[in-house]
């Protein structure tokens, strides 16, 4: 088969199982890999590495670096348009029904209870995330490994977006530029 | 300025501006679609991050989609995705092709470290802003705790805490409305 047309439907099927953040694709592509050797599990860990490190959601970087090593620039083009295609179709459908229903008492009750658990589920991953970033990997307790310099910043960037209020409207990107200067100039 | 120009324009900056999973995406959001554009309410986007979590396919797309077919129905869903991915083709395309050992790059390790504190804080302030709309009563607060402490110390899928939290919303409804 040709690759670009089984680059699209491997990462249809992704798009379409894979449910949730951007790491949810990764056990697709490993079995992906394993099947058409297109990439090494080592090439795969680049890859999250660089997805993670560069801007764009997650999930799309993965699909668009798999793309590429697999076809260059159009198998690039091709993975990540078959990881969007189910969503777009999927999520048009799930729009058009909750218009028609969204003034039924029944959906409005159900997304009273669905909005807080929404906003738990972000806060969960923020957790984690907080847990990676304000702690060194390493072995030992949570005290030991508290990583003061970045919880310095963390705070600093708290005071600088929640109570300054020369800096608290400023668009949250220069915050990230900021940080990531810091990062840089603190060798974090 | 077209509508969909302002759509695909708006979205690919905000790929630009996310680092990391669909959750870092959420200040983006906010400041960009909710208080910038108009395109969606606070509630709106708690209730795009719900569905988006259960339906197939990765959060941040399934939310691009959602913004853009409510606002501009069904070309304006396919034309914020396609902003929303573009600028990731080319910064990983360039990458792929011209960087190597881009991530074991030391300037880059550190400017990440920079950066994951400050999308923590984010989150952090995104989730208040949330909150302060979808946990508004006693019901809600209970729903909110149990789904963090549970997603949190477990591994259930998002999927089972978007069914059962909107079953919880219909009983807590049916409840009060039985006793009033």
């Amino acid at each position: 088969m040709n690759i670009l047309l089984q680059l699209y439907l491997e990462f249809f099927k992704t798009g379409l199982f894979a449910i949730g953040g951007g790491l949810a694709t990764l056990p697709f592509l490993q079995a992906l890999g394993e099947k058409t050797h297109w990439f090494t599990m080592a090439q795969l860990g680049d890859m999250v590495a660089v997805s993670e490190s560069t801007p764009g959601p997650m999930g799309i970087n993965m699909a668009t670096y798999v793309g590429y090593c697999s076809a260059g620039i159009p198998g690039a083009v091709i993975a990540t348009l078959g990881l969007i295609t189910p969503s777009i179709i999927v999520i048009i459908l799930v729009a058009k029904v909750l218009d028609l229903f969204k003034t039924n008492r029944y959906v409005q009750d159900a997304f009273y209870g669905l909005r807080p658990a929404s906003t738990a589920l972000i806060a969960s991953a923020g957790l984690s995330m907080l847990l990676m970033s304000y702690f060194r990997d390493l072995p030992g307790s949570y005290f030991d490994r508290i990583n003061i310099p970045v919880v310095i910043l963390g705070l600093v960037m708290l005071f600088l977006t929640r109570w300054c209020k020369y800096t608290k409207k400023l668009h949250p990107i220069i915050f990230i530029i900021v940080s990531a200067i810091a990062g840089v100039v603190f060798s974090l | 300025m077209n509508i969909y120009v302002d759509l695909f324009c708006t979205f690919a900056k905000m790929g630009v501006m996310t680092f990391g999973g669909g959750y870092a995406m959420l200040p983006i959001l906010q400041r960009e679609v909710v208080e910038n554009k108009k395109w969606a309410t606070e509630e709106e986007l708690a209730d795009y991050y719900a569905i988006g979590q259960c339906t197939p396919g990765i959060i941040a797309v399934n939310t691009a989609t959602f913004i853009g077919t409510k606002y501009k129905g069904v070309v304006g869903g396919v034309v914020a995705t396609l902003g929303l991915v573009f600028p990731c083709l080319v910064i990983i395309s360039a990458i792929a092709a011209l960087i190597t050992n881009f991530a074991d790059n030391e300037i880059v390790h550190h400017a990440f470290v920079g950066i994951r504190a400050c999308v923590c804080v984010q989150i952090f302030n995104s989730v208040l802003k949330l909150g302060k709309k979808s946990v508004i009563d006693i019901p809600t607060v209970i729903i909110f705790l149990l789904v963090l402490i549970l997603a949190f110390f477990t591994d259930i899928s998002p999927v089972v805490f978007v069914i059962l939290a909107a079953l919880a919303g219909l009983a807590v409804k049916a409840l009060e409305a039985k006793r009033s």
